[in-house]
């Protein structure tokens, strides 16, 4: 060991411990390069990975958000419209009467053939074509008879008179005209006629067709006979009430438990087990806690099938050990100096953890929170089995009706047999989704900087 | 500059801080706010404190001395019962405050911690503003009854911590923004707030530079007319400084106790003497 480097004055030897400790440098330098190299690299390779996929999903689904739609002049034909005049309320009349009446007169609405005046109006826009009625049907989006059935119904003066409607194109029409068919496929590979398909180019040629922004996305719920106007809101609307649900049962009782656990329980077995046990619900397979649900919640407490409150309440299950978790972690953290100065004062215990040990851990607990309910908004698995799958053509009223959810809505789009219309509004549902998340991380970005300046 | 030690002298000007020479013994008979007899305190099976037996006076610094480790703080703990905080932590013997044992199982803790303050070695506002971090003791204990005196009660705390002319255009900016020092006098005026009989200090200047403690020690002489103080202290000019008795704690024993004067001057135990002059410790 004669080698050993004592501290010496600097007088003798110190040409040789700096000659050592320079030997050493540039090994030194050069791991420290080659670390800093190793961290940017696998940085680099996750913002590819992100950027990559970001690319794909805005490329498959932004075309999506713009739809072909007609837009041609419809004559509202008194002898197709043969109904009787829109009922006044008679004097002497009863609410229930005039109500009935009412109803009839919505049903002789109801029975025209609307199909007639649509495709008076579409041959209107292209005169000439050889398509026969179906095939021209076929390019105009099943529910536009309805649409024009409502605007008379709003309005019987329309009678006889002519209107400049829009209409969407049907998807398939939608995906001839961008392209998402290959245009040389043999007639008997087309979703469209060779009449009908000749029709969508010239209407497209001559004005009458556009892609327009396809706000019914965002307005519509899920169709499957008029897939072309299919839209998210009823999925929107369910991931709206689970998220509120979600909120309001796993925050409160998260933070709660964390509390207790943290601050008040006596630290023996019970408690010990307790915590493990948490610690390992975080790692359960999100689709148990669906079985469970379905078990628990629909079986037992004979909750409704599909409703967003199930959905909810098993995601809460869910996010539950996120949020004590992340409190606990918040909690710990907080330095023993603000508790002793509390209870240094004469704050009892309560009054400690509320007053000065959980304000400090807001941030943390808001952030906790947030990534909580954004994991339970993506999340598919559980909600299939307590039926949330199922097609739903309306928008939730309550948490009680019946509903999907974005995730969802995504993987049945995703199954849908009319591929190359619903591959990209898949990706529209994707973006959808995401935005949500992102405005859900903006809002506690927001929020969290508000309560860290507040301090 | 050492005075005579024949004359009692209760007046704190004669203390001034520019002294650095051991003080008169102050022997005017003062009654005894709190008592310890036979305090042990363990942590865990390992024992901190063997049967600490001391009289500390009203209305004067008590200071405790002795190596790191030897157990100043855990007794200064006792005092108000934050050792009740730290897990596995036991004492036994008996302490009292004005004749009640601390203790009792009848006696309220947060009581006791409102009638025994307690400033620590580290500023530790909180991280609310000057006026909160003031104005929550007396609110929690409800000793205020309107808005007007709860200001009346910062604004004299704050007097009295002599930080006033320097926080009083920033009342509501965080306390944690101030300097080291004025940190320091917040957590005095915070503590001295809720008007306690006894305010235990442990090392309060240790994080300070010389000049932010001069300005406590000055403070802790004046707070000395109307409070109990009891300060832990590394610094033997301090403790001379400041106190008027002197405990010196060695490997969990109270080895003396007396007049500050007389335990720098003519310490009655070898280990006192080997401390105090730097022989270890
Ligand atoms: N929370 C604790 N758990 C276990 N042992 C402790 C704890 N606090 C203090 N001790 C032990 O008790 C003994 C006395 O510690 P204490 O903090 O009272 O010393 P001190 O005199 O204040 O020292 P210093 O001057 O360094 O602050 C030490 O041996 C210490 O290791
Ligand atoms: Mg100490």
């Amino acid at each position: 060991m004669a080698e050993t480097l004592v501290p010496q004055p600097a007088s003798d030897g110190s040409a040789e411990r700096l000659a050592r400790i320079r030997a050493g440098l540039s090994a030194r330098h050069s791991r420290e390069r080659r670390f800093r190299f190793y961290g940017i690299a696998a940085i680099a390779a996750a913002l590819g990975f992100v950027a990559i996929l970001f690319t794909m999903i805005l490329y498959k689904g932004l075309p999506a958000f713009t739809q072909a739609t007609l837009e041609v002049e419809v004559f509202f034909d008194p002898e197709v419209i043969s109904v009787d005049p829109m009922p006044v309320q008679q004097q002497g009349q009863s609410q229930a009467e005039f109500r009935r009446a009412m109803t009839d007169w919505q049903r002789q609405a109801t029975m025209v053939n609307w199909n007639r005046i649509v495709e008076a109006a579409v041959r209107n826009a292209a005169p000439g074509t050889e398509a026969d009625s179906r095939q021209l049907l076929s390019i105009v989006e099943t529910n536009a008879r309805f649409e024009l059935r409502d605007r008379f119904v709003a309005d019987p003066g329309i009678l006889g008179s002519t209107a400049r409607v829009k209409m969407l194109a049907s998807a398939n029409a939608d995906n001839w005209l961008k392209g998402n068919i290959n245009r040389d496929l043999p007639d008997a590979q087309q979703q469209l006629a060779a009449p009908a398909r000749e029709l969508a180019d010239r209407l497209y040629e001559n004005g009458h067709i556009r892609f327009a922004f396809a706000s019914h996305i965002f307005t519509n719920v899920d169709s499957r006979s008029a897939p072309a106007s299919a839209g998210l809101a009823g999925a929107f609307v369910g991931s709206l009430y689970m998220m509120l649900v979600v909120i309001v049962l796993a925050v409160p009782i998260g933070v709660m438990s964390a509390v207790y656990l943290e601050e008040f329980a006596p630290k023996n077995r019970l408690t010990d087990l307790i915590e493990v046990n948490i610690n390992n619900l975080a790692a359960v397979p999100s689709i148990v806690f669906g079985l469970l649900g379905a078990a628990v919640f629909i079986n037992y407490f004979r909750l409704p099938l599909s409703a967003p409150l199930v959905g909810g309440l098993v995601l809460t299950l869910m996010t539950l050990p996120t949020v004590i978790i992340a409190t606990r972690s918040a909690l710990r953290a907080v330095p023993p100096s603000l508790r002793q100065a509390a209870l240094g004062l004469g704050a009892s215990k309560t009054q400690t953890v509320f007053h000065h040990v959980l304000p400090v851990t807001y941030p943390g607990i808001l952030t906790a929170t947030i990534i909580g309910v954004a994991q339970a908004l993506g999340e598919t698995a559980p909600l299939l089995l307590i039926g949330m799958n199922a097609f739903v053509a309306q928008i939730p009223g309550t948490p009680l009706d019946q509903s999907s959810a974005l995730p969802v809505q995504i993987y049945l789009w995703q199954g849908n047999e009319n591929r190359n219309f619903f591959e990209a509004r898949t990706s529209a549902a994707i973006i959808v989704l995401l935005g949500l998340m992102l405005t859900l991380n903006a809002i506690a970005i927001f929020l969290r900087s508000r309560l860290e300046r507040r301090k | 500059m050492h005075m005579p030690s024949e004359k009692i002298v209760p007046s704190s000007d004669l203390y001034a801080i520019s002294s650095s020479t051991v003080r008169t013994p102050d022997e005017s008979p003062r009654p005894v706010r709190v008592t310890a007899r036979d305090v042990s305190v363990f942590y865990g099976a390992k024992q901190a404190l063997f049967d600490v037996s001391i009289d500390i006076p009203e209305k004067a610094v008590t200071a405790f001395i002795g190596p790191s480790g030897c157990g100043k703080s855990t007794f200064l703990r006792c005092l108000n019962r934050m050792n009740d905080t730290i897990e596995d932590c036991r004492v036994n013997g008996r302490i009292e405050l004005d004749g009640q044992n601390i203790y009792d199982a009848a006696l309220d803790v947060v009581e006791l911690r409102a009638r025994v303050g307690m400033v620590f070695q580290k500023p530790n506002p909180f991280p609310k503003s000057i006026y909160e971090n003031v104005a929550y003791g007396p609110r929690i204990h409800g000793l205020a009854k309107n808005k007007a005196e709860l200001d009346a009660i910062v604004e004299a705390s704050l007097h009295k911590a002599s930080l006033w002319s320097e926080v009083k255009d920033r009342l509501n900016e965080p306390g944690t923004g101030l300097s080291g020092g004025q940190q320091q006098r917040l957590c005095i005026a915070r503590a001295i707030a809720v008007s306690p009989e006894v305010i235990l200090m442990d090392e309060p200047c240790s994080a300070l530079d010389p000049i932010a403690t001069a300005k406590i020690e000055e403070l802790i002489d004046e707070l000395k007319q109307n409070f109990t103080i009891v300060i832990v202290t590394h610094s033997m000019q301090q403790a001379a400084r400041v106190s008027q008795r002197t405990a010196f704690f060695h490997l969990g024993n109270l080895v003396e106790e007396g007049p500050t004067d007389m335990i720098f001057t003519s310490p009655g135990e070898k280990r006192t003497q080997d401390y105090i002059t730097g022989r270890f410790g």
